[in-house]
């Protein structure tokens, strides 16, 4: 077992030592540590980067499959076993149709748009652990981070919105705004909870705390207030990377297709690449800080994370299939009404028995 | 090692930036934009000195970042309540061009 | 200088023209939502120039401040209040030569007080868990500020409420 634990860390090693050992001589030391460090660090960067992409072609087709299931039926099997190789196909559909940009529309805005809404889901991996020392930068406020880089795809659905020059997307981008910074006051109340559970931000020492019991001592198993913000923070998580059923940005019943009415192309494939990343990021945010990041028993650390992310990531595509839309004002009240109420009383009641029970010396 | 001068210009010039957009746009919207630059040019600056320079008494080690972080904090609210003006003063007068806000001024 | 100042070096000149150039599209360009952008851009960079300086934590709280609410309250504000300036007005108003003027000198003055002061300064070494003793000192030595922004916070959400409600 030890072997498939340290799997990536001995190959980075590995790399690494492999580096210095063709650049050695060839240049002064300080040149030559730098450029290996740096060499290292894109290696790292491209097979998370890869990682995810993976990631996201198995999601596709697991959200086909499953949504096919729940309405009876069988769902993609042409190409390739159980239609495994399908996205691949949507890919390739994606990226030889043709890119229209509106006459009106601010063209820059427009282009960019894509871009700044994927970049928070690819900053965010930097600070994932994703098991035994496989954390590509141990930030002391990691956590903090993660919700810092969150904030900024807002921009993203903000310019496309403006960018498109059309009423809809403008519509979809201004309900998108709104929701996403609304539900992002309960998400970080619930994260303060964990704060307080671990007694850290940086993600890797909220992960160590979780190890006891085998690795099964995990902060949703701290009842009830872990449970409890557990909740709050997967519903925020939904409602922040736009699933349903907080997709009303996109709600195609009332307009259109929302911010990502006039994309096209590859454009549009960036989006839609976009939300499925942002999706599978939040759910391993939560899985890291709900559900014991890569701790658990027997199986390598690594494995356990994408087995909890997944889990989660099936929840979601759960709920998209049975449950009905929002409408805009329930949505709003929801947010401040209920989550944030409950989320504030929830953080005092952890402070409190974490006070108590430090009293008691439990 | 940077020199300290270097943020320190990097700051004045934000500011100045700010300080030119406050005082020559029409929009009160633009204003609100060029006072948060200058907000901004501050904090550069008390973050350089927090950096650069120890001060006399060891307790207030910190005193740049935390000053920092109130001027963020204020810029917020500043932010919050600058645009509710905005907004109150639009829906009453259907302008944000502050030279047509002129009710009071006699 | 080692290669790794001099990759310091580079990124320093990187985000500080990069936070410039986002600050004059901010202050110059007519279409207001651009301008906004230009500021988030500016404010990214300065988020950066914080990292330089090993302020993580004031690098992050500015990139979650600033650009994740600051900013989306602009651009928001703009979108309300239509107020794009994209028609053939000018979006400055008769005093801006004067404004210039007095930026340009209030600039060189500046300057010339950054370069001829003795500024002592070196960089200290960093010991300890900053972010432990930031949040301590917050509760502690700097208690009363701390209070009087939570309490301004409040007031400025009540206010904010109060003002924008039809």
């Amino acid at each position: 077992m030890d072997i498939f634990n340290n799997l990536f860390p001995g190959l980075y090693d590995w790399i690494n030592a492999l580096l210095h050992d063709w650049f050695k001589g060839a240049m002064p030391a300080d040149v030559e540590s730098v450029l290996v460090s740096a060499i290292m660090a894109l290696i790292v960067a491209i097979s998370a980067i890869l990682f995810m992409v993976l990631m996201v072609l198995i999601m596709i087709w697991l959200e086909r499959k499953n949504a096919a299931r729940i309405q009876d039926r069988v769902g993609p099997n042409r190409v390739g076993p159980y239609g495994l190789l399908q996205p691949i196909a949507d890919t390739i559909k994606m990226l030889i149709k043709e890119d229209i940009v509106p006459t009106n529309a601010d063209k820059l805005v427009h282009l960019l748009a894509p871009l700044v809404a994927m970049a928070p889901a690819v900053l965010a991996l930097a600070v994932v652990p994703f098991g035994k020392g496989m954390t590509p930068v141990d930030l002391n406020i990691g956590l903090l981070f993660m919700i810092a880089v969150g904030s900024i795809g807002v921009v993203g659905i903000f310019m496309a919105g403006y960018g498109s020059n059309n009423k809809y997307s403008l519509l979809g981008g201004m309900r998108g705004v709104a929701q996403v910074v609304s539900y992002e006051v309960p998400q970080v109340l619930t994260v303060v909870t964990v704060i307080l559970l671990s007694g850290s931000m940086s993600l890797v020492k909220i992960v160590d705390a979780q190890g006891g019991w085998f690795g099964l001592q995990w902060n949703i198993l701290a009842l009830p207030v872990g449970l409890i913000a557990f909740v709050i923070f997967y519903i925020c998580a939904l409602a922040e990377v736009n699933r349903s059923p907080f997709d009303l940005i996109e709600g195609e019943s009332e307009i259109v297709a929302g911010f990502f009415t006039e994309y096209s192309g590859m454009k549009w494939g960036l989006f839609y690449l976009a939300e499925y990343f942002n999706f599978f990021i939040v759910c391993m945010f939560g899985a890291t800080l709900f559900l014991g990041g890569w701790q658990g028993p027997i199986l390598p650390g690594w494995l356990w994370l994408i087995i909890k992310t997944y889990a989660l990531v099936w929840l979601g595509m759960w709920i998209r299939m049975t449950l009905p839309r929002f409408r805009v004002d329930q949505l709003m009240k929801f947010a401040w009404k209920v989550l944030v109420p409950v989320a504030l009383a929830n953080l005092l009641l952890t402070s409190i028995l974490i006070g108590v029970y430090n009293g008691i010396g439990f | 090692m940077i020199p300290l001068q270097y943020f320190l210009l990097l700051g004045a010039a934000m500011f100045c930036l700010g300080l030119y957009g406050a005082l020559a746009r029409r929009n009160a919207i633009a204003i609100l934009i060029g006072i948060e630059l200058m907000l901004n040019a501050v904090n550069i600056n008390l973050v350089a000195f927090w950096r650069y320079i120890k001060p006399a008494n060891p307790a207030f080690e910190l005193a740049g970042q935390v000053f920092a972080l109130f001027v963020i904090t204020l810029a917020a609210a500043e932010a919050g309540i600058g645009l509710a003006l905005v907004i109150a003063i639009y829906r009453s007068r259907d302008t944000v061009n502050v030279e047509d806000v002129n009710l009071m001024k006699w | 200088m080692t290669a790794d100042q001099f990759l310091t070096n580079v990124v320093f000149f990187l985000l500080a023209a990069v936070a410039l150039v986002g600050a004059i599209f901010a202050v110059t360009l007519k279409n207001l939502v651009r301008s906004a952008l230009g500021l988030i851009l500016s404010f990214m960079a300065v988020a950066g120039i914080y990292f330089v300086l090993e302020a993580e934590f004031i690098a992050i709280v500015q990139v979650l401040i600033y650009v994740g609410a600051i900013s989306i309250l602009i651009l928001f504000a703009i979108m309300l209040t239509r107020a794009l300036m994209s028609g053939a007005e000018s979006s400055n108003n008769s005093q801006w030569i004067g404004a210039a003027a007095i930026a340009a000198l209030l600039f060189g003055a500046l300057g010339a007080i950054v370069l001829g002061t003795n500024w002592h300064a070196a960089q200290n070494a960093l010991k300890g868990d900053l972010i432990v003793k930031l949040g301590t000192e917050l509760v502690t030595t700097y208690v009363l500020p701390f209070e009087a922004v939570s309490l301004l916070l409040l007031a400025a959400l009540i206010g904010a409420f109060v003002i924008a409600r039809e």
